[in-house]
């Protein structure tokens, strides 16, 4: 197992360098080939690893190849690390991974750039495996770099767009601030404890006493908590997510729903001890994470575009892991991330199947009675959406519930905004379904023209349909008669053997924890239901709405204005600073002074001492007998 | 008073003299006329005023061969130079219908 646990992340590379060297040379059919071929290899090896580390002592597998990093005192192994957080984490990526890029053939299949994009797609995956399995923070960091870059060339996927090309530079720049931060982080945390690696921080932290918490290590946690806010997009780094839906729909499935997004709340837990010291950390992360989730909530409720709903729904997301996580909740934080990445990769998928099926109409109210036409579509995404509303039962309604069960524990008004953004999840996911599969068609054209994806996309859907439904039963709470599994799972790589640090106490008993799921649930199918009604026939309750309340309908559907409010205080005056700079330091300075006076002069002089030639070869010879007297003159006095 | 009745005695400040002067007269008519024929004159002129200094200081050396050598080499390279400078004169004319200089002033900046 040892020898091989390698493949698991250098076979997508290798995947990614034949698709890009030889791709175009040997067509679609080897493409697709290889890399399904690579990733269903990987999928195999990262499950073997899986039961390799549940069987291993303190459920923990460390590979050491070589020393990558001996500068002084600091010595950063070249390693991988299974344990039981990201063994879990490799599959994840490898199993829903591999549904995607099966799903990617059937989406992508008439592309132009058809090996470019498996190339990318591959390289994505090697760089999250890489993030995800590193056995030290640079490691963990050169992913995490990684997939930005993938993800600004597949969200510049078609980049003779300008919009496609814009939103990958937004997404790299936002994700750049983030990752100023994480840098910060862990210099400060190597400044602490004088080592990088994930085991020996922990293992250090773990001899801490619960007061020692304060300081650099706050500071460090902080700093890594913005790093996730910019990979994870959360508040105030949550803009470039929206944006990112330039990129193919699968794409936005695989990374920005799925996998790298959650790598913030990965990143946490892996750090879970160390957060576990800091609780002013813990109270930002639960409070930035509770705004997210109630934000990016209410700005999902008027969307019109199908994906910028998913998009807006994600980062709500995101923030209820976060809202978990801040409330000490890593396995339950983790647990949703787990869940999420299930029906949110089907709802993304099913969104690009509509999307497909409507020769690309994205407009929300361009669609409608699709039910019929795309049955397999419309079922799966009914599955999907049940799920993230949290209907009783499904995956979500176990991993959110716990969430908010946490957050009440923490400030019942993070409860209260958990709850309000909940209402939000379940009202805009029935809209979305009302208005792409109910109703009349809107337009009559695309409509008759729509059909049911073919087997490699809707295949995916299905497989992903069942494990939305069945992921939740690793969370399957106390009070249902389960045992919270994924917990208990969790554990050794959470608490890193620091006795009861990952426990969460549960204060209020049964009693507590039924009311507020009972309340949570209620809630969640009440704001469906209307949500359902109203949309049912289409879009007219919105238009009436708007003509309403006009100010606070354009407030929403424009996000707040956030974009523009960045856009005038960060923005404009970078860009007038910037043009100061150009104007003076490189217009006048450097150009100027620098380099065309000097110029100038030279012209200047050349045309003086141009006069002398006259051509004429009277002058010529003159100046011939002068010199020539002057010499003589000169040598003979 | 001794030096102008040396110059006029036949000695050899006077045929340096005449040199000097024919050699000013060749300058000035080439610097001065605007005709390349006269100003190809004036050459003539002034490599002639070398020989005459050669032939001069040749014989006040005691009649070395060395100066005579150099007055017939220098009058057959004067013959070779007069065909090609002619030639040059006959293509100048063809060019600009004209024989002044001054006219020929085209390499310039």
């Amino acid at each position: 197992m040892q020898k091989v646990a390698w493949l698991i992340p250098i076979l997508p590379l290798l995947g990614s360098a034949f698709h890009g060297l030889l791709g175009r040379k040997l067509g679609k059919g080897a493409v697709t080939v290889v890399a399904l071929g690579c990733m269903l290899a990987s999928l195999v090896l990262a499950a073997f690893a899986f039961t390799a580390v549940a069987a291993a002592p303190g459920r923990r597998l460390d590979l050491v190849c070589a020393e990558w990093i001996g500068v002084g005192t600091l010595r950063v192994p070249f390693g991988l690390v299974f344990d039981s957080l990201s063994s879990v984490m490799a599959l994840v990526i490898t199993g829903i991974g591999t549904l995607i890029h099966l799903y990617s053939v059937g989406y992508m299949w008439e592309e132009e750039g058809y090996a470019r994009y498996f190339c990318y797609l591959n390289l994505f995956v090697f760089f999250m495996l890489t993030l995800v399995l590193g056995s030290s923070l640079p490691l963990l960091f050169v992913g995490w770099e990684g997939v930005g870059l993938c993800s600004y060339l597949l969200i510049g996927y078609y980049f003779d767009t300008e919009v496609a090309c814009s939103a990958g530079l937004k997404a790299f720049l936002y994700n750049r601030v983030g990752d100023l931060g994480m840098t910060m982080g862990m210099m400060a945390l190597f400044a602490a404890f004088g080592t990088l690696t994930v085991g020996g921080i922990l293992t250090q932290a773990g001899r801490l006493a619960p007061e020692a918490g304060f300081g650099v290590l706050t500071f460090a946690t902080l700093m890594m908590f913005v790093g996730a806010t910019g990979k994870s997009a959360q508040i105030p780094l949550y803009l470039w997510l929206p944006d990112a839906m330039a990129g193919p729909t699968p794409v936005s499935a695989l990374i920005h729903a799925a996998t790298m997004v959650t790598a913030g709340i990965y990143l946490i837990c892996r750090l879970a001890p160390l957060f576990l010291l800091t609780p002013i950390t813990l109270t930002v992360v639960a409070w930035v994470g509770g705004t997210t989730a109630l934000f990016a909530a209410v700005i999902g409720l008027f969307q019109r575009d199908i994906k910028k709903v998913l998009a807006y729904s994600t980062v709500s997301q995101l923030g209820y892991m976060f809202l978990g996580l801040g409330s000490a909740g890593f396995a339950a934080g983790f647990l949703h991330l787990f869940t999420h990445a299930w029906f949110k990769a089907l709802l993304f998928l099913g969104a690009g199947s509509v999307i497909t099926g409507m020769h690309h109409q994205q407009d929300l109210f361009r669609m409608g009675g699709l039910r019929a036409k795309m049955p397999v579509t419309f079922w799966t995404m009914v599955i999907a959406t049940l799920c993230i509303m949290g209907f009783p039962g499904t995956s979500g309604f176990f991993s959110k519930d716990e969430i908010l069960f946490l957050a009440f524990q923490k400030s019942p008004v993070l409860y209260a905004m958990g709850l309000v953004g909940a209402a939000c999840t379940a009202f805009y996911m029935w809209r979305l379904m009302a208005l792409a599969f109910w109703g009349e068609p809107r337009d009559a054209h695309a409509y008759e023209h729509a059909h049911e994806s073919p087997a490699t996309m809707t295949a995916p859907l299905v497989v992903l349909a069942v494990g939305a439904l069945l992921a939740g039963l690793l969370g399957l709470p106390k009070i249902w008669g389960g045992s919270f599994a994924i917990e208990g799972w969790l554990e050794p790589a959470l608490s890193f053997g620091r006795q009861g640090a990952a426990q969460v106490a549960e204060p209020g008993g049964p009693a507590l924890a039924w009311g507020l799921m009972a309340l949570s649930t209620t809630v969640a199918l009440v704001a469906g239901f209307t949500g359902f009604r109203l949309y049912r026939n289409g879009p007219a309750g919105e238009e009436a709405f708007q003509g309403r309340h006009p100010g606070l309908y354009r407030l929403l559907s424009n996000k707040f204005y956030v974009d523009e409010l960045v856009e005038a205080c960060l923005l404009a005056p970078a860009r007038w600073g910037g043009h100061c700079l150009w104007k003076a330091c490189d217009v006048i300075l450097i150009d100027g002074i620098g380099v065309n006076l000097p110029g100038a002069l030279t012209r200047v002089g050349g045309d003086l001492a141009a006069q002398v030639q006259t051509g004429r070869v009277r002058n010529y010879a003159l100046s011939m007998a002068i010199g020539a007297v002057l010499l003589l003159w000169i040598f003979l006095r | 008073m001794s030096t102008s009745c040396s110059i006029l005695s036949g000695g050899l400040p006077g045929y340096i003299l005449v040199a000097f002067l024919l050699f000013i007269v060749g300058l000035g008519t080439v610097l001065v006329r605007r005709s390349i024929l006269v100003q190809f004159m004036g050459v003539e002129l002034m490599l002639n005023a070398a020989n005459v200094a050669l032939l001069a200081f040749a014989r006040f050396r005691g009649g070395d061969a060395q100066g005579t050598v150099f007055y017939l080499f220098i009058i057959a390279v004067a013959a070779c130079e007069a065909a090609v400078g002619l030639a040059l004169v006959v293509g100048l004319y063809r060019h600009r219908n004209s024989t002044d200089t001054d006219r020929a002033d085209a390499l310039k900046l």
